[in-house]
């Protein structure tokens, strides 16, 4: 199982594209079914258990140092796809690679040893902080857990360079403060400060600015990138804002309903998306600027229930250009161009 | 048309807390013509809400109106009795969509039944034609009025985000207040919910204030902005003024530090710092400490809200005018 990245080419067969030589991070046909829960009546009656099929089938590669964004609205199974690449969540099936190496199937135990080299920033952080825990403690305890420093030294000196990279200064005043006593801006500077501080090879960052101020938020993630940029980790961007991926990642991929539907260079899916769902995400943020006059096709409906997914192309009861076989057959994802991949039978490019 | 419908002058809100007066708005001033759109913007904190509460005498029990007029179709409404505001300007006049309100409808009560209720408080009819009534509000909004006799729970988010944008048109009122109005939306579905709203103001000829953190989303639906932090008016002109050649530097700075999808990438400005803590906001200028063109004046004197060019208004010491 080991020397299976060594079958790059058998991967890139099974999953349906081609996989950078030097990618980090490499997820083939994961999936997530979250079984429903159901009375027992419920259960007699239903021919078969119900699931949510949160992520159906997805494929991706992230490159080392890269820094790669995943979109979509909420539902869309951005949350769930990230959290199972550090195996937060088991994988209903599917491969995911961390450095060669495949995890799918690690215990909680072997995982352990890998997890300084990878960690997470949650969106919430008045509810990632534990509030009885000092920012100290906060940050004192992936040292102590993942055994990495040898003395109460150290792991002191370890804590006030980090919280003196993430400009919270004097950082001698910010070790004894608690969660409460921190505004929205600093706390998530301490979830940040506690994702880095381990010095991670890769970090999933699930909206980490998306509860914080336009004035206060740049600064975060430019922090938040230099950090990156030190460390040369590789960073999954999860986030609703697409005006937002644009400005951070140097690839994105749109998910809708479990699915991937496009990847692409960040700025070629910006500006001639070729996925009509891309095309209405794109049109539907709103932009900085009144005399911005576009043309709006804003398209009808919600998201649908990821419990009985629409077949064929799980776009088309939205889609302004189904056509009859969208309503059939489910498209594959399929090269348009240089790491460019679409689900679409019928592109917009 | 055009006339002023309400006009804001040096409204003080401020709340009572155990470690002194929160001031959390202070000397807002502003006017809206009739059929007009006016964005409050800013940050969270920087006073819009208090602004719009105040305005529709809905503080809570330890906010106090410290001073400033609200007048209201030529008459200060902040001197009516409450049982008078109650019955003549609240809902009927003036009305509200809370943010969240989405989350907070009846959940045993269809949303029929709901705004049903809002109209009999005011108005003398029977349930009948309040339902009615009802029906043709959820048809408007695009909900459809079969709909009518459902729980909020059969219902998707932009579903009951339009039901609560029809509940607050229940009594015809003149002029609308949507605060936050898409902001626990996802992007597709505010953009539906912020076209319905676009057409319900042109169709009804309806006043709103669209308080909004979102800077873009005001750009696209308002046609005059006050851009407001730590509990003041900043600037305040039309809207195409105030994005287009922002004066304050605060302003300038929040519209470069959203990201736009169109045009050519550009960097996302940073304001160091954090919002002042409104207890103790600092002397002078409240942006002073985070502002980078910062002068030995703004750290004494508050500047005051100046018509620096026609029709468009700033609290600045570095723009001209009166020195």
């Amino acid at each position: 199982m080991m020397q299976e990245i060594d079958k790059l080419e058998y991967l890139e067969k099974k999953a349906g594209i081609k996989i950078d030589k030097d990618a980090h991070i490499i997820a083939i046909n994961l999936r997530k079914y979250f079984p429903i829960k159901m009375g027992f009546i419920q259960s007699l009656l239903a021919k078969q258990a119900v699931y949510v099929r949160a992520v159906d089938k997805v494929s991706f590669y992230i490159k080392r140092g890269e820094i790669f964004g995943l979109v979509g609205e909420s539902g869309s199974g951005k949350t769930t796809t990230g959290r199972m690449l550090i195996k937060l969540i088991e994988p209903t099936s599917g491969r995911i690679f961390f450095n060669g190496l495949n995890i799918t199937h690690f215990t909680p135990s072997q995982m352990r040893r890998l997890r300084g080299k990878m960690q997470i920033i949650f969106q919430d952080p008045y509810e990632s902080l534990n509030p009885r825990m000092s920012v100290y403690d906060i940050l004192a305890e992936p040292l102590e857990i993942l055994e990495l420093t040898k003395s109460a030294e150290e792991t002191t000196e370890r804590i006030i360079h980090v919280l003196e990279d993430m400009d919270l200064v004097p950082p001698e005043e910010f070790l004894i403060r608690f969660p409460h006593e921190l505004s929205g801006g600093q706390r998530q500077r301490v979830a940040i400060a506690r994702a880095f501080i381990v010095n991670p090879e890769f970090i999933v960052a699930d909206e980490p600015v998306s509860m914080l101020d336009a004035s206060i938020r740049t600064e975060v993630i430019e922090l938040m990138l230099e950090m990156v940029k030190k460390a040369n980790s590789t960073f999954l961007f999860i986030t609703h804002d697409i005006a937002l991926a644009r400005y951070l990642c140097s690839r994105l991929a749109v998910m809708y309903l479990g699915k991937i539907v496009e990847t692409a260079p960040t700025e070629e899916l910006i500006k001639s998306p070729a996925h009509p769902y891309t095309e209405a995400l794109i049109q539907a943020v709103p932009v900085p600027d009144p005399d911005a006059r576009r043309v709006k096709v804003v398209i009808k409906g919600e998201i649908p229930s990821p419990i009985n997914p629409p077949p064929g192309c799980r776009f088309h009861p939205r889609c302004p250009y189904a056509k009859e076989k969208c309503k059939k057959e489910e498209p594959p994802l399929v090269e348009i161009g240089k790491d460019r991949y679409v689900a679409c039978f019928y592109p917009l490019k | 048309m055009s006339e002023d419908l309400l006009r804001v002058e040096d409204l003080t809100t401020y709340f009572e807390t155990l470690r002194g007066y929160v001031k959390a708005a202070e000397d807002v001033s502003f006017t809206l013509k009739g059929g007009h759109a006016l964005g409050l913007a800013g940050e969270s904190g920087c006073g819009k809400t208090t602004t719009a509460l105040s305005i529709l005498r809905l503080l809570p029990p330890n906010g106090k109106i410290m001073k400033g007029k609200v007048i209201f179709e030529g008459k200060d409404i902040l001197k009516l009795r409450d049982e008078d505001f109650r019955k003549k300007v609240r809902w009927k006049k003036i009305s509200m969509i809370f943010q969240g309100a989405m989350n907070a409808l009846h959940p045993t009560m269809t949303v029929g039944d709901q705004i049903a209720e809002a109209i009999m408080l005011h108005e003398q009819v029977e349930k009948e034609e309040a339902l009615e009534r009802a029906a043709k509000l959820l048809d408007l909004v695009g909900v459809g009025a079969e709909r009518v006799d459902r729980y909020p729970h059969e219902l998707s988010g932009g579903m009951k985000q339009r039901a609560v944008i029809a509940m607050s048109l229940a009594c015809n009122p003149k002029l609308v207040i949507a605060d936050e109005p898409t902001t626990a939306l996802d992007v597709i579905v505010q953009a539906q919910v912020m076209r319905v709203i676009k057409e319900l103001q042109k169709k009804l000829n309806l006043s709103m204030i669209i308080i909004s953190h979102d800077l873009s989303l005001i750009a696209e639906t308002t046609s005059e902005v006050a851009i407001m932090y730590a509990g003041k008016i900043v600037e305040m002109s039309t809207t195409r003024n105030v994005f287009k050649e922002p004066l304050h530097p605060y302003t300038e700075k929040l519209i470069s530090a959203f990201p736009s999808v169109i045009g050519e990438k550009k960097e996302l400005s940073t304001i160091h710092g954090f919002p002042p803590d409104l207890i103790n906001p600092p002397p002078g200028c409240r942006f002073h400490p985070r502002c980078p063109y910062a002068m030995e004046k703004c750290r004494k004197e508050i500047p005051p809200l100046f018509e620096a060019e026609r029709g468009h208004y700033v609290a600045c010491h570095l723009v001209g005018g009166k020195q």
